[in-house]
């Protein structure tokens, strides 16, 4: 437990107006931790910045811009830009962010051009597996058969009927030197890959796996379970890639059924109700088996 | 030193001597030969500036957002589409206050598509909160440029700059344009950017945060009051400018034979050339006409243009760019701006010419003139229409 004054000295402060539960914004604490104050962020419109700076107030110790949507990585090049026109670049971290749809979807353009010239920009992303802020429609990484407003499950649907885009490989296309997924279930991990990120000069992309509690309608005393559960099924495989090369996965200690991990989500309770969604559960553990094979993850 | 320079080379030369330290574009037709000209700089060494040349214009209009956002000086330049597509991020730097100046090198918008200039795109930016600034020749582009990182950096103004050239007709003409030698001089005008708020990690500020509807209005106020405030600042740019390189265009507006002229042509841009010229030969058959020059279309010069026309028969107004389910936009705020100061005698006719590239002849000119002594307030209505492809 931090005391009150150590609270008040983290860089990205208590007073936000994110949801109990959130696991976007601990991650956020996590990797602020690591970045440490000599750090300039960006953030892509999304809850993140919604819930952290209604002016005039601001849970930013740190030099924070939000500009729109899709140019989060943009902006974060043109701040890098900056800092090297005026030969302040060494010792400050660039930090992009944005959630899943600012950076899988519609800003998928500016951040393959900031991968492309290799900006010295960490680019994060809080992937919640739906438009949250917007209040929970569907995205591109949303996981199948999940229920979203604009996904939803009914006599004709199971829900989202596309897998969710493997983002971290269009990454990783681009031949950038460090790529990691990783999850506010594991925070040793997940710090262990921003001080990785940190080190290295060049572009970095970082996939968090983020429960949200309102979107995917659960407790929110599971956030931390669920995160969890995604990588111990199978389901959101940890890894770390350098270029176009996987260097590490987290290994799985102990398989869980995918059925353990979607029954505690109210975004997957019509596949509980019947025979047809029993055999929906069986193709979303044939995802989760296929990354297991696939990422080497036993 | 005078020079024989294509337009691109001398909106170039212009922002290479303003020594911005990020600059960040796209390609587009007819913008590429500014662009260009930059990256050789910067690739010959006599430029010192990060070139980032990005993926898109919604890009690169975020990329010297957020470089400026850090507190350095920053250009970029579009057209056409490419300004449309980056017009969410220019509402943004002016809303955020980022001295950012860009060249738009005027050009008409799709259907059809079409590469030639008009002043469409232009007008699609209008109420984004950017300074819009019209040059007439290559000479006035070069020292407009300058001009604009002064009006920009202003502390009481601000905003983002935009420098209007039509396309083509000066990015891709020869000129003699006078450039200046001594950078000293430029830099004695144009004293580094000095921004009291930026992204700087000894004093960290949030930017671009949530405004909710207690404070949005106001923020938007602020704005809208830095825009009007700006209209002394162009003025004082010119000026000053003036008094040290020794040239001058007006300042929101510029006059030619304007003394006892009946008839009046207003205009932007390289029309005013083929307009002047016209308008030379009318003053030789007797005719009491003269030309008014709108220099700055945002802020919009009303004083100025209330001033000049209040006392004349009639108004022409030349315009590139039509508002559809209305008619012109040009003649449309000078009427406004004629009524609201209880000026009713003046007719105000507006026509539509020179869309897409077409030429803008001192036929027309002649044909206008003689148009509008007979008609009354025409409101934006085409002209030399081809009847065959109607």
């Amino acid at each position: 437990m931090l005391t009150k004054e150590e609270t008040h000295n983290e860089l990205f402060t208590m007073g936000h107006t994110g949801c109990s539960g959130c696991a976007q914004s601990m991650s956020v604490k996590m990797i602020m931790e690591i970045l440490g104050k000599n750090t300039i962020a960006t953030n892509a419109t999304g809850c993140l910045e919604v819930f952290s700076t209604r002016w005039p107030e601001s849970s930013w110790k740190i030099p924070w811009i939000h500009s729109l949507f899709e140019n989060s990585a943009a902006v974060a090049s043109g701040v890098e830009a900056a800092l090297k026109a005026m030969g302040k670049k060494d010792g400050i971290t660039v930090l992009a962010q944005g959630g899943d749809g600012g950076t899988a979807d519609i800003g998928l353009q500016s951040l393959s051009g900031m991968f492309e010239r290799n900006h010295d920009v960490l680019y994060v992303c809080y992937d919640n597996g739906a438009y949250m802020n917007t209040g929970y429609q569907r995205s591109g990484l949303t996981p199948f058969d999940a229920y979203t407003t604009t996904s939803p499950s009914g006599k004709e649907s199971f829900g989202n009927q596309r897998p969710k885009k493997y983002m971290p490989e269009i990454a990783m296309a681009h031949r950038i030197p460090y790529t990691a997924v990783a999850s506010a279930g594991y925070p040793m991990d997940l710090q262990k890959k921003v001080k990785k990120a940190k080190s290295i000069t060049g572009a970095k992309y970082l996939q968090v796996d983020v429960p949200c509690v309102p979107g995917w309608k659960y407790e929110p005393k599971y956030s931390v379970k669920l995160a969890q559960l995604a990588v111990q099924t199978g389901l959101y495989p940890l890894f770390e890639a350098e270029y176009d090369k996987i260097i590490s996965v987290k290994k799985i200690s102990k398989k869980v059924p995918v059925e353990e991990y979607l029954k505690l989500q109210g975004r997957f309770k019509h596949l509980f109700k019947d025979d047809a969604g029993r055999a929906e559960i069986e193709k979303i553990q044939k995802i989760a088996d296929e990354n297991i094979e696939r990422f080497g993850l036993i | 030193m005078k020079q024989v320079l294509e337009g691109s080379m001398a909106i170039s030369d212009g922002v290479r001597m303003a020594e911005p330290l990020v600059i960040s574009a796209y390609p587009i037709t007819p913008q590429t030969h500014i662009v260009e000209h930059l990256s050789q700089m910067v690739a010959d060494g006599d430029l010192k500036a990060e070139f980032i040349m990005v993926e898109s214009e919604h890009s690169a209009a975020s990329v010297v957002l957020g470089a400026s956002a850090c507190g350095v000086r920053t250009y970029t330049a579009t057209a056409s589409q490419g300004l449309l597509y980056m017009e969410e991020v220019v509402y943004n730097i002016a809303g955020m206050r980022l001295p950012v100046v860009m060249t738009v090198a005027n050009r008409a918008v799709s259907a059809p598509i079409n590469i030639w200039n008009d002043m469409q795109d232009a007008m699609a930016v209008r109420d984004t909160g950017a300074i819009m600034l019209v040059a007439e020749n290559n000479q006035e582009a070069y020292d407009m440029h300058i001009q604009a990182f002064k009006i920009a950096e202003n502390q009481d103004v601000m905003l983002p700059v935009i420098v209007n050239v039509d396309g083509f007709v000066l990015t891709h003409t020869f000129e003699v344009v006078e450039t200046i030698d001594s950078i000293e001089k430029v830099r004695e005008y144009l004293p580094p950017l000095n921004m009291e708020y930026k992204l700087d990690v000894e004093n960290p500020y949030s930017f671009g945060t949530l405004g909710e509807p207690s404070v949005y209005m106001e923020a938007r106020y602020n704005l809208y009051n830095a825009m009007n405030f700006s209209r002394n600042v162009i003025i004082d740019a010119a000026k000053e400018f003036k008094d040290m390189f020794g040239r001058f265009y007006g300042g929101l507006t510029d006059s030619y034979k304007m003394d006892d002229a009946q008839t009046v042509i207003v205009a932007m841009g390289s029309v005013l050339g083929t307009i002047k010229d016209a308008v030379d030969e009318l003053r030789e058959a007797g005719k009491k006409i003269g030309v008014l020059k709108i220099r700055s279309f945002r802020p919009f010069p009303e004083e100025e243009i209330v001033a000049a026309l209040k006392n004349v028969k009639n108004v022409i107004v030349i315009e590139k760019a039509i508002c559809p389910g209305k008619g012109g936009i040009l003649s449309v705020e000078i009427r406004d701006s004629l009524l609201k100061h209880k000026i009713n005698s003046v007719s105000v006719n507006g026509y539509t010419l020179g869309l897409g590239g077409r030429d803008i002849t001192p036929k027309n000119i002649h044909d206008l003139v003689a148009r509008a002594e007979k008609e009354e307030n025409v409101d934006g209505e085409f002209v030399g229409l081809s009847q065959q492809y109607l």
